[in-house]
């Protein structure tokens, strides 16, 4: 369970990791300036478990991975948004950050309310305001591609086993 | 059955006789390109998938142009990092200051991104070589990285949207960067998200490479998986004694399938400005006339290429930027650097009060040689103007061609060229 970040459309990816700290790709120190040109106290503040909701177009912009890597560090289990750009929607996948597009949970969900959701089954449930989302769910191997962390170790677990 | 030139490159490079939108592939890559701030991730990737050597040398770039020269500790160890990489792998195409030049100016000069080819980079920008004809596309570093490895990637075979341009009576000073302003003001940043953005007609055709470039560089900002140009000869003249290996042309079918076809007359477009904060906000410059700026910035992966040093020079030459303004002038590539030397143009830059600098991204991404303090407004050739893109999260960036840069920085303040000429 955790709180709602909540955002607008067309989040760029300079809103959410700035250029001036790509000289750097520890996680970490991505994760302390996240978002930090849209919302100066979302990196103070959040905290594990956290879930980031934003409107249409979510990710636009740059190529850079260190956006995703920068949301997973700082805690956030899931984005939920309208859509997502492409590169970042890869990007984000790709490093086991989840994510998901649900409108409904978009317009239903304000800033501070209590969300937990269930990446298996893609339901998302606020708590604050006892509604419930279905968002379509991620196929089995996304999911196991997710918790292994993303698709390098992903290949590499398979490799090992298969 | 009737294909478009993204389906027949991505058919092509697939191993298949015919692909549709929607279909999952995975394809064979001609160029795996990476920078400063995107390669030591890729590489770290890379070496998480347990391989030892990158699938062809030959066909892997890395060029050193985002925070280099080298601008702070930081950078100076993520460069060293690419460096050892690059020569312990032998890469061919390895640039660094003194060679390097603005990625997407620098490869398709060196003609190692040709018509036909398939491309991917971890840059968003990748897709500038659309131009040449060739599919080419951003992707982040763990998708660069499988590239490096396997020498393919998997792509969802795109939906193409076909933007014509009609006519050539272009309105003066109007060029490729106002197109795709325009376009975009039309269709929004996300009107093209997933899909491919094909540019075809007249207008087009008459449209020099450097200012076919420029649209193509700039199809992500209306979320295009590409953009892309058909070869024509002004292609091949370009390429003439250039290109770095054989290539195979591809051209769009007459009955192949767009989910939507979109028809312009050039003469109808007027000169852009995009408002901050994103490059959706575009206008016909008399409506940003007048608005005060700080800096203005000639430069970038979309317009630092000679035609658009040009173009500044030939307002700036005997004329003088404004005292208040910072006018920041950043050739492409070298070889652009030492044309415009040749042609008097770098002269008359600095003469007009400009400041030249070696190539780099620098101020584009806010990285460094030109951040904008608190309050402070930009006008730049660049592609992005998102909040705090070129520095303080409360300075503002405008976008537009060369020519309103160039007259706007002698002004003071945003004006159409013919007001100072």
């Amino acid at each position: 369970m955790g709180k709602a970040w909540k955002f607008g459309h067309d989040v760029d990816t300079d809103v959410i990791i700035p250029a001036r700290y790509l000289n750097k790709s520890d996680p970490q120190h991505l994760a302390a300036h996240c978002m930090e040109d849209g919302d100066l106290n979302f990196a103070p503040n959040v905290k594990a478990g956290d879930v980031l909701v934003a409107g249409k177009n979510f990710g636009c912009g740059s190529s850079r991975e260190h956006a995703p890597i920068a949301i997973k560090a700082c805690g956030i289990e899931v984005v939920i948004a309208e859509s997502f750009a492409r590169i970042f929607y890869r990007n984000a996948l790709n490093i086991g950050m989840p994510i998901l597009e649900c409108p409904e949970a978009v317009a239903g969900i304000d800033a501070g309310d209590e969300v937990t959701v269930d990446l298996n089954s893609g339901q998302i449930n606020n708590l604050t305001k006892k509604t419930f989302f279905q968002a379509r769910p991620f196929p089995p191997f996304m999911q196991e591609l997710i918790k292994a962390g993303g698709l390098a170790p992903y290949v590499r677990g398979r490799r090992k086993n298969g | 059955m009737a294909m478009t030139i993204t389906e027949k490159i991505l058919a092509n490079h697939a191993g298949l006789d015919e692909v549709v939108p929607g279909q999952l592939i995975t394809a064979k890559l001609d160029l795996v390109l990476a920078n400063d701030v995107t390669a030591p991730v890729a590489i770290q990737e890379f070496e998480k998938f347990g391989t030892d050597k990158v699938f062809d040398s030959q066909k892997v770039a890395l060029v050193l142009d985002h925070f280099a020269p080298n601008k702070d500790i930081a950078s100076a160890e993520q460069c060293k990092f690419i460096k050892e990489f690059a020569r312990k792998q032998e890469v061919k195409h390895f640039y660094q200051v003194g060679r390097m030049g603005i990625e997407h100016c620098l490869l398709p000069e060196l003609g190692i991104t040709l018509p036909g080819d398939c491309i991917i980079g971890a840059d968003s920008h990748t897709c500038t070589y659309g131009a040449l004809g060739a599919f080419a596309t951003g992707v982040g570093s763990t998708d660069l990285a499988a590239g490096l490895a396997t020498g393919e990637a998997w792509f969802r075979v795109p939906e193409s949207i076909k933007f014509i341009f009609q006519g050539n009576k272009f309105q003066p000073w109007v060029g490729g960067k106002d197109l795709i302003l325009y376009v975009i003001g039309k269709i929004g940043v996300d009107g093209a998200r997933y899909q491919a953005m094909e540019f075809t007609g007249e207008g087009i055709s008459a449209l020099s490479m450097d200012n076919r470039f420029t649209i193509c560089n700039m199809a992500i900002e209306a979320g295009a998986k590409n953009g892309i140009i058909a070869p024509d000869e002004k292609t091949y003249e370009y390429l003439e004694g250039r290109a770095f290996r054989p290539y195979t042309s591809c051209f769009s079918d007459k009955d192949a399938r767009y989910v939507e076809i979109m028809e312009f007359d050039v003469a109808n477009i007027p000169l852009q400005v995009a408002f901050p904060h994103l490059p959706e906000n575009s206008k016909n410059v008399e409506e940003a006339a007048g608005i005060k700026i700080d800096q203005v910035v000639i430069g970038s992966c979309t317009n630092g290429r000679i035609e658009d040093l040009r173009t500044a020079a030939e307002i700036l030459r005997g004329r003088q930027v404004h005292p208040e303004i910072r006018l920041l002038v950043f050739p492409g590539t070298q070889n652009i650097y030492r044309q415009a030397i040749k042609e008097g143009i770098i002269d008359a830059l600095v003469e007009a009060g400009a400041a030249v600098s070696t190539p780099t991204c620098g101020p584009c991404l806010g990285g460094h040689m030109g951040i904008l303090a608190k309050g402070e407004k930009a006008l730049a050739t660049t592609n992005r103007n998102f909040v705090g893109r070129m520095g303080h999260p409360e300075s503002e960036v405008y976008l537009c061609n060369p020519a309103v840069a160039a007259a706007s920085a002698i002004r003071g303040e945003i004006v159409h060229p013919r007001e100072v000429l």
